[in-house]
């Protein structure tokens, strides 16, 4: 046999995948900016199939990146920036150390920088991708957006990433495709349809951070930096969609003059934005009737659909609301406006209020208080949550149980949809009663007895052997009490399952089939049976958890009743 | 100010100048004093070693002398400075000359920069050290010239006059020999030359050490007297140089006018002074506008009206966006894209992520305990869901940054992976057989239970007609029984805890082979047709025994008397425990199991009619559970604990050794058709082989969950059982089929139960009803069921 010798690993998996290290060394950077690199790029670890073989066969736990994706980093103009910044750097140390102050300002000036404008047209080829990856960047902006400016990251990056979130909350006020939201203990989250892409992010609540030490913050710098960059052009190209002016500009000028920043203004999400055509206000874009014969069900149900979009979006219209000091202003404007209200606030809280308390117009109020001193009788004094579960139901809901210093119902997560199987809350069941158009039923009292009633009942149908076996005994009594007795013979009762009836004739269908599958489970080969067990060990789990949870809120309930029993009494 | 900087450089050149005609003393008087010092010690390099460092210390001095003096000086600063300069060398000069002890020791610094203190502190610090030496001097050894020497100088100029009388030519110079080591005249007789070129001479020196010892004694100045190298002579120290040498020791000033502690004038005072230390005029430049400068400007201004100059721009901080996508190409996707694997969202949160959650969502107390003490890598939810009245009193996540740090790290760090999910349907997974009702009839429903056992019915047996059932206890019973009825018809007890029974198969024959310690007892139970029953016995009798008497392992013995009354017939006694009977298909042959691990006799044939025994197998291969015999053809099955082997009784070989996959075989049956076989294990594995298609099983069915004890194939239906220690027995469906090529379909068809579980004993012997779909099974919990 002639020919060269085959050698081992170096053909196949092992040729596709390179160490960390090794990626490092080809590239010649240092650990930090190949991290940066990668973070960039947009490159991440592989993990291989034949982790083993990839390996060359060892087991020592490495990661490994795609060969191709280093080759590929090679030719990338910002590795040069990176060399030019390390230059810089020690050209500047060596200027601070002879004390050349003229030096450092030169090199100061002449500070190298680069732009990742290439690199985000390379990571998402289509602003569709582009959308897709939106999410992280968006929270990231908004989370930075919220830092003091104590140093932990440049000012102009948290300048920059308010001027985005700010940028990207009115753009979702213009458009208005804001869908779910939903106050977790994290945060906001929010949940936009843009383009028909879904989008989530979630905002921090209003607070001061406490930084903690073990983040490191220079990562979270870099994927900063583009996630800004990615976010502009977003933002830019978002707002052409709407003939809507980047940077935006406000359209009719606010009654505060002095305010010169138009961040401030934007800030205040009170002002609608200004157009390039001024005159193409509000489009409505009617769809076009296809002429589709078979799918006319189908046309209906998306027209259904479209519609209810529609009333969605109007939720709010016409309703003039007011926030009171202690609310959050900015996400409630941002919510409130994005289903077409009016919003205001008090003048001290921040510009951009239109209106004041004193206005007889105003529908609703939201307070988080206790108790209100002054109140107007044409409003309705409501806490928050009201407007996100009202988003969240995309309905208006009755605003009795959100009043002042009443005890809110829970709120859901809009976020959950419910298999057959899962747990649903009852206040879901309730809720998407509502949403059907049902009344809800009276008062929870009435609700309370009525399942009191039912239980009493059930009680009597369980009890039918028992009283049986009562008036047995008392019978025998009677007669051991040797008195002569009207010896009655009273007609048995017929269990079904005795007659040869039809729900007998069901039930045994069902266990034969029970049995039958039973049987053939037996039979299962040893890997099929090992992989059914753990899909049924799945399955029961879910059942299990949902069981659980029934029951605690069961115990709950009981709990609650009898605590309302004792208060009567 | 201008002057009074001057006046500062000028000072600070003085001091220098000071500073640096010390050092040039210290270094030279090194070169003076070490050829003397250690004249004995030091060897030449040592010495050319100094001399150079001397010198190199000069022209760092000098070097240090000219850039200190040059630059800012006006002409008249400089030639002051240059003429104190001068007077300081000479100065130095005459210093080193005359030199006291303080210097000897002192060793050239490389520390250039000294101000005039430091040196007054050196000097100081030198003294001390040297007084320890000069004490040493002083009191006894005269040996130490060196130093002794040096106080010569001291006679000839004093500080005093020193700078009264400023000139070199009056200095009192005998030997003029110069600079160099002293001991290069040693070999002469003289010393060195005066200033007219003649030779100095060495004085006469006839002093021997004699001499010396006796001037030390006699001499009261002798410890004021030093010898001076330069001039080879003695000199009697004056009381003021004693004086100053006691001085030096001390470590005080050699002047003893010096006053150490002059008020301190601080020259560089933070009180600004209001008039000039000089009264020097301001220079004409300094009124009159640079030339150059005016140059310099108006060409600046020339070339910033030209535009050749620009002012700087201030950098662009702020990103420019512009339409990135305006040209997008959604088939201009890179080639590294199909590998392309998208990060996977965040989670979307759940109701318990709520601030205000369903009150079930909350953790109870115990959960949330636990949920403290777990890992936070194995917490099934990161957080700890919390209820809150009202928005304002919700607090900050603590943990926000670190989420969203991880979720960073996660999307850089984390390796990812095309899993690719099938989602299987688990009825998928379930084999499509057929249906048990199809493969009617099969035993269904428990109809009868036979009680009166008393302990465990170890082995039962259904006669070849279907009409009776024996079965064997631990009681020391055997019982018939009518199957029909479930009556029990006998019961004869024998001597012990019955292990086997077994029902004759041939229908012409009533016998039933019992076995119980070391004893296989034939029975004739004498139900049913009386014809039969009296064939039996006649068939008994009408032995005869042979002539020549072989010598077999067991030994047969006729029932007489009572025992024939209650049925017994014949008595084989065995050497060992018997664990099983085992009749041939024909009825003639019986063959017993006689489990044990050391011999060959484990196995034995008898031939009921010939009253014979035989021992098949020479040796031992392994602990015997049961035999079998083929029911058509002359083959024997043995199984030990792993395998099964096949004999042909006729040509007495192995034919097949069938290795079933389970630990311990318990239980064997044959396939009426004889290519079929099972097996049943302690390991609850149930094999069935397949004996055209290999020696490995065809299929092993786990069906049980405990431990087979018995098994059992019909004789007519495709059926076949099996009977464990969980209780229950499982009926199958197993047909063979004639066509070869087709493999046999076994479905289980029905689990029965009823037996009780009993001492973590079962079913243990299970057979079924030679006729109908019946079975029978014999449990731990003393009863016998049948089903059917």
């Amino acid at each position: 046999m002639g020919g060269l010798q085959k050698k081992k690993y170096e053909r196949g998996s092992a040729t596709n995948y390179i160490t960390r290290n090794k990626a490092r060394k080809k590239l010649q950077l240092s650990l930090a900016d190949f991290r940066r690199l990668c973070i960039l790029k947009g490159i991440y670890p592989h993990e291989p199939k034949h982790k083993k073989k990839v390996n060359k066969g060892s087991t020592a736990p490495r990661t490994f990146y795609l060969l191709k994706d280093i080759r590929f980093l090679l030719h990338e103009p910002i590795v040069r920036k990176f060399r030019e910044y390390k230059v810089f750097v020690r050209k500047l140390r060596k200027a601070y150390g002879k004390a050349e102050w003229t030096g450092v300002e030169r090199l100061r000036d002449n500070k190298p920088g680069y732009k990742l404008d290439h690199i985000i047209k390379e990571r998402y080829p289509t602003f569709v991708d582009a959308l897709r990856d939106i999410d992280d960047a968006l929270s990231m902006c908004f989370l930075f957006s919220t830092f003091a400016r104590t140093g932990k990251c440049h000012v102009q990056t948290i300048t920059l990433c308010r001027r985005l979130s700010v940028e990207w909350m009115n753009y979702i006020i213009a458009s208005r495709s804001l869908k779910k939201v939903f106050l977790s203990i994290k945060g906001i989250y929010y949940q936009a349809e843009v383009l028909g892409q879904v989008i989530t992010w979630l905002v921090p609540y209003q607070f001061a951070h406490d930084h903690p030490t073990d983040v490191d913050y220079r990562v979270m710098a870099t994927f900063t930096e583009m996630y800004t960059t990615l976010l502009g052009f977003v933002n830019f190209r978002l707002y052409q969609t709407l003939n809507l002016v980047y940077p935006p500009k406000v359209s009719q000028s606010l009654s505060q003059p002095w305010v010169k920043h138009i961040l401030n203004k934007l800030s205040a999400l009170s002002a609608s934005l200004a157009r390039v055509v001024a005159t193409a206000e509000e489009e409505e874009n009617q769809m076009d009737q296809f002429p589709t014969e078979g799918d006319q069900e189908n046309l209906e149900a998306r027209e259904k659909e479209q519609k209810e979009q529609e009333a969605h979006k109007r939720l709010f219209e016409g309703l003039k609301f007011f926030l009171n000091r202690e609310v959050p202003r900015e996400s409630l404007a941002f919510i409130l406006r994005c289903f077409g209200a009016e919003v205001s606030w008090d003048q001290s809280l921040c510009i951009g209020g239109t209106y004041d308390v004193t206005d007889e117009s105003i529908t609703h109020q939201i307070v988080d208080r206790p108790n209100m001193d002054k109140q107007y009788i044409n409003r309705y004094y409501i806490q928050p949550q009201w407007v996100f579960d009202t988003v969240n139901a995309k309905m208006l809901l009755p605003v009795e149980d959100y009043f002042i210093g009443v005890t809110l119902p829970p709120h859901l997560s809009p976020f959950v949809e419910e298999k057959d199987g899962d747990y649903v809350p009852p206040e879901k069941l309730k809720l998407m009663a509502l949403q059907r158009g049902e009344k809800p039923d009276d008062d929870d009292d009435d609700d309370d007895d009525e399942e009191e009633e039912e239980e009493e009942d059930d009680d009597d149908g369980d009890d039918d052997e028992l009283t049986e076996e009562r008036n047995l005994k008392k019978m025998e009594n009677q007669r051991a009490q040797g008195k002569t007795l009207a010896v009655k013979v009273t007609p048995g009762k017929v269990r079904p399952w005795e007659t040869g009836s039809v729900g007998n004739r069901v039930r045994l269908e069902q266990e034969e089939k029970a049995e039958e599958k039973r049987l053939a489970i037996m039979m299962m080969k040893k890997k099929e049976k090992y992989l059914y067990d753990k899909i049924m060990f799945g399955k029961k789990r879910t059942v299990r958890e949902a069981n659980k949870l029934t029951a605690k809120r069961k115990a709950h309930e009981d709990a609650s009743k009898a605590e309302k029993k004792a208060k009567k009494q | 100010m201008p002057t009074v900087n001057l006046e500062i450089q000028k000072k600070g050149t003085m001091s220098k100048a000071k500073e640096k005609s010390a050092k040039k003393r210290v270094a030279e008087e090194d070169d003076d004093q070490f050829p003397i010092f250690d004249k004995d010690i030091a060897e030449k390099e040592n010495l050319e070693d100094e001399d150079d460092l001397s010198d190199s210390d000069e022209s760092v001095f000098s070097g240090l002398e000219d850039s200190g003096s040059d630059s800012e000086e006006d002409g008249e600063g400089d030639e002051d400075g240059d003429d104190e300069d001068e007077d300081c060398a000479i100065i130095s000069d005459e210093i080193l000359k005359n030199d006291t002890v303080a210097e000897t020791s002192a060793k050239p610094t490389a520390t250039v920069k000294n101000t005039s203190k430091h040196q007054d502190e050196k000097l100081e610090s030198a003294g001390k050290k040297n007084i320890k030496k000069g004490k040493g001097i002083v009191m006894e050894d005269g040996g130490e010239k060196g130093l002794t020497t040096t106080f010569q100088g001291l006679t000839t100029t004093l500080p005093a006059d020193e700078y009264d009388q400023d000139t070199s030519d009056e200095e009192d110079v005998r030997n003029t020999v110069g600079n160099i080591p002293m001991e290069w005249y040693q070999d002469y007789p003289h010393i060195g030359y005066d200033l007219d070129g003649k030779k100095i001479f060495k004085p006469i020196r006839n002093k021997d050490e004699l001499d010396e010892f006796l001037d030390k004694m006699e001499n009261p100045d002798y410890w004021r007297t030093v010898h001076d190298k330069t001039t080879a002579s003695d000199i009697r120290l004056s009381d003021e140089q004693v004086d100053l040498v006691h001085r030096l020791q001390k470590g005080q000033f050699g002047d003893a006018s010096f006053n150490e502690y002059e008020p301190s004038v601080d020259f560089f005072t933070n009180e600004v002074m209001i008039h000039p230390v000089t009264n020097r005029p301001q220079d004409k430049r300094s009124f009159i506008p640079s030339l150059i400068e005016k140059q310099k400007v108006s060409k600046m201004v020339h070339a910033i009206k030209m535009g050749w100059i620009k002012p700087r721009k201030p950098k662009e901080t702020t990103p420019q966006y512009y339409d990135l996508w305006a040209k997008e190409d959604p088939n201009a996707i890179l080639g590294r894209h199909k590998m392309h694997v998208p990060a996977p969202k965040m989670r979307l949160p759940g109701h318990e992520e709520s601030y205000n959650p369903p009150p079930e969502y909350l953790l109870t107390e115990e959960e949330r305990l636990a949920w403290e003490q777990q890992d936070p890598e194995d917490r099934k939810l990161p957080f700890l869901p919390q209820k809150h009245s009202c928005l304002r009193a919700v607090p900050a996540f603590s943990r926000f940054i670190h989420e969203r740090f991880e979720r960073c790290l996660d999307l850089y760090l984390c390796p990812r992976q095309r899993k690719m999910r099938v989602n299987v349907n688990p009825e998928d997974l379930i084999p499509k057989l057929p249906k048990p009702k199809d493969l009617q009839p099969f035993p269904t429903t428990m109809s009868l239970v036979y009680r009166g056992h008393t302990s465990l019915v170890r082995s039962i047996s259904a006669s070849p007609t279907g009409q009776w059932l024996v079965s064997g206890s631990d009681d020391c019973t055997v019982r018939f029984w009518e199957v029909n009825t479930g009556r029990c018809l006998k019961t004869l007890e024998v001597g012990g805890a019955v292990k086997g029974v077994a029902w004759n198969p041939n229908p012409a024959v009533c016998l039933v082979a019992v076995c119980f310690e070391s004893t296989v007892l034939l029975l004739n139970p004498a139900l049913g047709d009386r014809l039969v029953v009296g064939a039996t016995d006649q068939l008994i009798t009408s032995y005869e025994p042979p002539e020549e008497d072989k010598e077999q392992a067991v030994t047969w013995a006729l029932s007489e008397g009572p025992e024939h009354d209650k049925g017994h017939r014949l008595t084989l006694t065995h050497p060992k425990g018997v664990k099983q009977v085992v009749w041939h298909g024909k009825g003639d042959y019986l063959s017993s199991v006689m489990p044990d691990n050391t011999s060959n006799l484990q196995v034995l044939i008898h031939q009921v009619s010939k009253r014979r025994t035989q021992n098949p197998f020479r040796k031992n291969k392994g602990l015997v559970q049961c035999v079998s015999f083929h029911p058509l053809r002359p083959y024997f099955f043995v199984a030990t604990q792993r395998c099964v082997r096949v004999y042909n009784l006729i040509k007495q070989e192995l034919t097949k050794k069938l290795t079933a996959n389970c630990k311990w075989i318990s239980s064997m049956a044959i396939h009426p058709g004889g290519d079929n076989l099972i097996c049943g294990s302690y390991d609850c594995r149930l094999a069935w082989f397949d004996l055209d298609l290999s020696t490995k099983p065809y299929k092993m069915l786990r069906h049980h969950k405990k431990a087979l004890r018995g098994v059992a194939y019909h004789k007519h239906y495709p059926l076949f059982a099996s009977g464990a220690d969980d209780g229950s027995v499982i009926v199958c469906h197993g047909m063979v089929y004639n066509d070869l090529l087709q493999n046999p379909l076994i479905v289980p068809v029905k689990v029965l139960r009823g037996h009780q579980i009993t001492h973590d004993l079962g079913v243990l012997d299970v057979t079924f009803h030679p006729t109908q779909p019946w079975v029978f099974s014999s449990g731990a919990d003393a009863t016998i069921r049948l089903f059917t």
